[in-house]
Order: C-alpha cells, then sequence, then structure tokens
C-alpha cells in the first residue's frame, strides 16, 4: 500500500486536557503520535483502554484541539494543515474529504431518520430526491424497517440510532472516514451489513481510520493496526 | 344670496395690527413658506401663535393667510366646499376686519381661498393661492407615533409603511378604502398628507397652476405645493387609484362631475344629492 | 470564498464606566453560522447590536462585504444607506417578536413591508410572497389577514423570520430567537431555522445563552464573559473540548436530560 501517497498523515501530534475545576490539573493523553494512511488502507486504533484511541479519532477529526503536531489531510492533491486551522477550513474538510462515525446519533428534535440520512448529501448540493433515494437505500441496507424511515430518531433503540448514524456517515463517499465503535451494540446481521459496507468503501480506495473492539470486525475491515499507547508507560518505554 | 363682491368700509380696529399679526411673526411665517415652496411637501416647522379661535377651527390656515394678505387681495373662505358656514363666514369677517380686503364666494374671483376640507370645483388659476386648513399634517402618524422616526423616514424616503397600511386596507376591505385625506407623494420625493379632502379632489393637485399652502396651527408646521408640481396619489398597480362616482346628479344644478354630498330633507328619510361646492352649484342653476 | 461578509475589528463598547465589550475581532464568511454565548450581562446583545449597526462602538470597525458596492464600513455609511443595507441585505430576529412586527397590521403585511420599501408595487404579488412566506414558516395561509396579536408565541416569531427573510437577506442578525418559547415551540423553530439557513445559504450571528441552541445551529462559536472573548472555535470543538475555564464551567453547566 504503499505506492500511492498516503491520504492522511499525523506526526508528533500531542493532545492533553486541562481541567480548571481540578486546579488547572493537566491530563496528558497524546504524546508524539505519528501515523499515516493511504487510500485503500483500514488502519485499526488497537490498545487497552483509557490508552487515548476516542482522544486520537476526535482529535483527527477536529473534535478536540490538538497541543501540537501535525494533522495533514490531503484534499485538492495538496496537503491541509489541520492543527490550529481556521473553523472554516476544518469545516471544509468535514464536508468535502473527512467522515466521521462516533458511537452516539446526536438526534436533531422533528427531523425524521431519512432525512437525517440524506442531509449530508443535500448539503453538498446533491438533488434533493436523489439524496432521499440513497439515504433510503442505506436505510433498507442496514436493516431499519422502512415503518421508521419517516420518524425522529429520538425514540429509536440504541442499535437502530447508530445504524442511522453510519448510514449518515457514509451516504456520502469521503475519501477518508473515522470509525469509533461502529458495530458497538449492533446484533450479528446488522453488525455484517455494516462491515460489508466499511470494505466495501476501504476496497473503492477510501482511507479509514477506526476503533473496532470486536475482533472479528477488526480482522474484516482492518489492513493494519496501530498500537496507541497510554502516556504514562509511553513516556516510559520511550527510547 | 350675497354671492357679490363686498367691501368692508369701516375703518381699521386700531387696537390690532394689520392682518392681526405683528410684523416679526407675519415675516417669519412667510420665511417658514418660502422653504415650504422651495422644499415641495416637506412639513416645515414655525413658530405657530395664539389665535382668536380654538386649535381645529383653522389656526394654522389663518396665520398663513395673515402673513400673505395684502389690502389689494380677495379672500374666499370655505368649509366643506360651503362659503356660508359659521366657520366660513367668521374667518372671512375676521380678515375683513383686520385686513380690510374684499370677500367674495366665487372661486374665480378669488385671489387667496382660505378652504377646510375641499378644493373648489372651478379650476383654479395661475396666481392663486389655497390655504389648507390641517389638522394632523404628517401622513405617516397612525403607523409610527414618533416624530423623530418619521422625520428619518421622510429625510430618507422610506415609505415602504405608508404602502403597509395601504395593502392593510386592501386586505380588509378588497379595496384601498381611504375616502379623505389620502396620501400623496409630491414631486416624486416627500410623502404628504393632502389635509382631510376627498380623494375625488386629489387630482386637482397634480399640477395646479395656483399655489397650494398648507398650514398646521396645533401641530405648528407649514408645507406646500408649488404651481405645475405633480402630485401623485399612492396605489398599487394592480388596484389603481380612484375618485369616488355617483349614480345620481345634483339635484339642485344637475351636475354630474362634481363632489356631492348627500342629504336627508324630511322625516321620511328622503334623500337627496347635492354639490358640496356652493358657488359652483350656485353659478350653474 | 474570496472574503469575509463581515469582518469585526477591536470592536468595543462602553456604557458609561462599564465595559460592554472589548476588542472584538473575528470573520465571518459567507454561509457561516456563528453563535455568541455567555451568560446575561456578558455583552453578547451589545455586540450583536454594534454588529448590525444598531449601536456605534467606541472602538474599532465593522466591515460588510455588500452585494454589488465592495465591502463598506458599517459604521461610517450614511443613516441612509445603512437603513437601505439593514431592510435588504440583513435581516434582524429579535427575542421579543412584537419588537421586530407590527402588530397593528395583517401577517402579509408584516411579510410585504420589506418588498414595498424597496418598490414592490403590486398588490397580488406581494400577497403572493407572504402566502409562500407563510407556507415556508409553517403557518396556515387561512392566517395571513389576521394580525399578529391573535398569534401564539411561535407563530409570531416564525411570522418575523419571514418577515426578515422575504427580501433575500444574505445576513441575519438572531437575539435569542428561542428565548422564551416552550421547549417544543423551541424545537420547531430551531428545526425551521436549520433548514432556512441550509436551503439560503444564510450566514447567520446568533446571540443565545442556550448551549443546545447553540450546537444544533451554529458553525463557530464565540464564548463572552463580561465583555470580553475568552475562547472562539468550531461548535463542537468548544463544546467537547473546552479550554477556557469559564467555558467549561459554562458546558458543564447544562443539565443532562
Amino acid at each position: 500500500m504503499t505506492c500511492s501517497q498516503p491520504a492522511l498523515r499525523v506526526s508528533g501530534l500531542a493532545k492533553s486536557f486541562t481541567v480548571h475545576a481540578q486546579g488547572g490539573m493537566a491530563l496528558p493523553v497524546l504524546r508524539d503520535v505519528s501515523l499515516a494512511v493511504s487510500p485503500g488502507e483500514c488502519l485499526a486504533l488497537v490498545g487497552p483502554s483509557g490508552a487515548g484511541k476516542s482522544t486520537l479519532l476526535r482529535s483527527l477529526y477536529g473534535n478536540y484541539r490538538a497541543d501540537s503536531g501535525s494533522i495533514r489531510v490531503r484534499q485538492d492533491d495538496a496537503w491541509t494543515e489541520l492543527v490550529g486551522a481556521e473553523p472554516r477550513t476544518v469545516l471544509d474538510v468535514r464536508h468535502r474529504t473527512m467522515g466521521f462515525v462516533s458511537q452516539f446519533l446526536r438526534v436533531i428534535p422533528r427531523v425524521s431518520a431519512v432525512d437525517i440520512v440524506a442531509e449530508p448529501l443535500r448539503r453538498r448540493g446533491t438533488d434533493p430526491l436523489e439524496a432521499l433515494q440513497r439515504a433510503e437505500f442505506l436505510l433498507a441496507m442496514l436493516g431499519i424497517p422502512p415503518r421508521l424511515w419517516a420518524l425522529p430518531p429520538a425514540t429509536f433503540s440504541g442499535g437502530e440510532q447508530q445504524r442511522v448514524n453510519i448510514a449518515r456517515s457514509l451516504i456520502v463517499d469521503y475519501p477518508i472516514l473515522l470509525l469509533d465503535e461502529p458495530t458497538a451494540s449492533l446484533d450479528a446481521a446488522n453488525r455484517d451489513g455494516v462491515v460489508e459496507l466499511i470494505c466495501r468503501r476501504r476496497d473503492a480506495g477510501a482511507a479509514i481510520v477506526g476503533i473496532f473492539h470486536d475482533t472479528d470486525v477488526r480482522d474484516a475491515v482492518a489492513t493494519r493496526v496501530h498500537e496507541v499507547v497510554p502516556p504514562a508507560s509511553s513516556a516510559g518505554v520511550s527510547p | 344670496m350675497p354671492d357679490t363682491t363686498i367691501r368692508d368700509t369701516s375703518s381699521q380696529d386700531a387696537a390690532y395690527n394689520y392682518a392681526y399679526l405683528d410684523e416679526q411673526t407675519k415675516r417669519m411665517i412667510r420665511r417658514a413658506i418660502l422653504k415650504a415652496v422651495a422644499v415641495p411637501g416637506y412639513q416645515v416647522p414655525f413658530g405657530g401663535r395664539e389665535m382668536p379661535l380654538p386649535y381645529g377651527w383653522g389656526t394654522g390656515g389663518i396665520q398663513v393667510t395673515a402673513a400673505l394678505i395684502g389690502r389689494d387681495d380677495t379672500l374666499k373662505v370655505i368649509d366643506q366646499g360651503a362659503d356660508d358656514t359659521t366657520n366660513a363666514v367668521s374667518i372671512r369677517r375676521f380678515f375683513a376686519r383686520v385686513a380690510q380686503v374684499a370677500t367674495t364666494t366665487h372661486t374665480g374671483e378669488a385671489t387667496i381661498i382660505q378652504t377646510r376640507h375641499r378644493v373648489p370645483e372651478t379650476p383654479l388659476t395661475d396666481g392663486q393661492i389655497l390655504v389648507f386648513q390641517v389638522p394632523i399634517p404628517e401622513p405617516l402618524r397612525m403607523l409610527e407615533p414618533r416624530e423623530t422616526e418619521t422625520r428619518t423616514l421622510h429625510a430618507l424616503s422610506e415609505y415602504g409603511v405608508m404602502q403597509v397600511s395601504l395593502y392593510e386596507s386592501i386586505a380588509r376591505h378588497g379595496r384601498i378604502a381611504k375616502t379623505y385625506n389620502y396620501p400623496v407623494m409630491v414631486n416624486g420625493r416627500y410623502i404628504m398628507s393632502p389635509s382631510p379632502i376627498p380623494k375625488f379632489d386629489n387630482p386637482k393637485l397634480d399640477r395646479s397652476p395656483a399655489l397650494q399652502l398648507y398650514g398646521a396651527g396645533r401641530e405648528k408646521r407649514i408645507y406646500a405645493v408649488p404651481p405645475h408640481t405633480p402630485v401623485k396619489s399612492l396605489d398599487f398597480d394592480d388596484h389603481p387609484f380612484e375618485i369616488e362616482t355617483w349614480t345620481e346628479c345634483c339635484a339642485l344644478c344637475g351636475s354630474t362631475e362634481s363632489f356631492l354630498d348627500e342629504m336627508i330633507v324630511d322625516d321620511t328619510g328622503k334623500r337627496l344629492f347635492v354639490c358640496s361646492d356652493t358657488d359652483y352649484c350656485e353659478s350653474r342653476r | 470564498m474570496s472574503a469575509p461578509l463581515l469582518s469585526a475589528r477591536d470592536v468595543g463598547k462602553r456604557f458609561g464606566g462599564r465595559i460592554a465589550c472589548r476588542d472584538v475581532s473575528f470573520d465571518l464568511w459567507p454561509g457561516e453560522v456563528l453563535g455568541i454565548v455567555g451568560e446575561s450581562g456578558s455583552g453578547k446583545t451589545t455586540l450583536l447590536n454594534c454588529l448590525a449597526g444598531r449601536l456605534v462602538p467606541d472602538s474599532g470597525s465593522v466591515t460588510y462585504e455588500t452585494r454589488s458596492a465592495g465591502s463598506v464600513d458599517v459604521h461610517r455609511l450614511s443613516e441612509a444607506r445603512r437603513r437601505l443595507l439593514a431592510r435588504t441585505e440583513w435581516g434582524f430576529v429579535n427575542q421579543d417578536a412584537r419588537e421586530g412586527l407590527r402588530m397593528g397590521v395583517s401577517a402579509g403585511a408584516n411579510i410585504g413591508e420589506r418588498l414595498m420599501a424597496v418598490g414592490a408595487r403590486h398588490y397580488g404579488e406581494i400577497r403572493g410572497q407572504a402566502a409562500d412566506w407563510m407556507a415556508r414558516v409553517e403557518i396556515d395561509i387561512e392566517r395571513l389577514d389576521d394580525r399578529p396579536t391573535s398569534y401564539s408565541g411561535g407563530m409570531r416569531q416564525r411570522l418575523q423570520i419571514a418577515r426578515n427573510l422575504v427580501s433575500r437577506p444574505r445576513l441575519v442578525f438572531m437575539d435569542e430567537p428561542t428565548g422564551g418559547l416552550d421547549v417544543s415551540v423551541q424545537a420547531r423553530i430551531l428545526d425551521l431555522l436549520r433548514g432556512l439557513v441550509e436551503g439560503l445559504h444564510l450566514s447567520v450571528v446568533l446571540v443565545t445563552h442556550d448551549l443546545g441552541v447553540a450546537r444544533l445551529l451554529t458553525h463557530r462559536l464565540m464564548v463572552m464573559q463580561g465583555g470580553s472573548v475568552v475562547e472562539q472555535g468550531l461548535t463542537d470543538q468548544v463544546l467537547d473540548d473546552p479550554q477556557h475555564p469559564y467555558t467549561q464551567m459554562l458546558v458543564s453547566s447544562i443539565l443532562p436530560v
């Protein structure tokens, strides 16, 4: 996979949290993280609980603000730096290049499931009807019964909400995908649907970084693993 | 009817200056009038004086007339078109006494016509001055109570709100239901209240050869429409301005072209329509 | 994306000895929704009024990129041009709809006013557009000739939104647009605003003390405390990874549902 240029390149990334209510206590989470992901690769982040896998993923998406280091994204045949970037740069990258599947769906009052799914595509200027059809296709593929499509997902089960969330994130063919436990709380049948979708996107050339606790899922989708080391131990083992 | 020119031969009342107001006041009012003429439709504030009659009886019009009138003038005063109502008669007599001017009821003979709520039917000519008595000079007042704001709206020609009131009238009544004090645009710049004349009279204001002066005594404002100035009644493209029409003609003179008043003439409720302009009506009989 | 739509540079305003806002600078780009959050008295509304030309700041400048006349300094414009801008290219949604509406005239006249103010003189067309906007803000067209005095709070707010958007503004200022409304009514307005902002590619400066509203509607946030901006960034960044002690306190004060 080294023949093509990476789609995402991270070097020297550091992130800590300062909790002012705790007297300004600083909690270092990431230190000197470097990685690169090329199109067609799926990098699985592994490491013990609390190692900072989720923090890393959120930092890549710009949801958490990195302290230092570099996160560069390949866009329009050029590198876009996300650390310290203007909000509109980050929004533009999210809009066109990088999708994120979180564990939880942020429900929007009164908006139906199918509209929530179709929205990212519509926002990119796709014909509303076409966006709707694509949304329905994805919802069907992820096993959401059609009777639920027109309902706001606030009352859906956790698994249903998560699948709506996945459909929303996968409706746009983002060149880079970040997946935070996409199959948590899914039963086996639905999990297989999600795995198939991810594999398809990977094989179509998406660069994917994900956290997959389920080893079967990880084995099915990942092409490489990246070990995230808890900051305390990384300080100890650094040469 | 005493419809010929009468010259009051009694001498001037020695206790009063000529035309009642002192010369300084008249000069001040003339300056306001000049400014008003220079900026058609713009309301010029002036230092209104107490007059020997209550507000609402024409104090603004009287001050304008007093500032203009000279011994050579011939004055006509009408109230709702009539020369013989109390208000018209007393104002005419007032000026006959304090200014020794000739008075008349004939529109064609008058040099100054002070009026309340009408424009004479007989077309006015060059050199005549029409002085309107104005109760509320601000056309936007009912829509915008703040004077500071209405002044700004005039200054910036922000007249959307005036159109809003016409829209509202159509929405409520199916047509622009305003029948008097119908707002006009003067010279394409200022929206003006033509005083409570019927909208029937609005077309007479447009490019009139006479000078129109408007005096508001209570609110101390003077505004003007110089001769031959365009005056357009506001409307919508699909609801154009229209004047009142009658199916009847005047019961006295047979006119089908004048503004008619409805009169109930007996206890059984029998109705007649007669000209509101008495001079016009009498001249046709 | 060639130039920011609105740029504030070091905007400051004091009332007597009290500083209402100080040294506020930011760029708002076309299509962006900027939220200004902070508690009451933090200077949000003063800042909004300075940005919208309703208050003259003591220091700094506000620049706006007009549709056709290039960039203008909002506070150096003549009053005539500023007011023209305010009713053509801008909108302003007040928290109290009564301040933003003419309560004495019908809903249709309220919506039509901006059209008439720029010269629309065809009653049927004005009414047609008003009806169209009633539908877009989900008010029954049967109520077109009713006065807003007979409307509920939520309907009034939606009418105010329609009245502002009918002239197709590019920039809308909103001061707590859902403040003082029932939660269910709020949700409907938020949803409506979201759709309109996206569909019309509006730029918005939104003042709110409700972080939930901010999360739903805005792309970016500025957090104000005591008249100063203490933190700004992407909305999810500020809310999920707050840096400043005040922002952390604000975020941790949200009641979980």
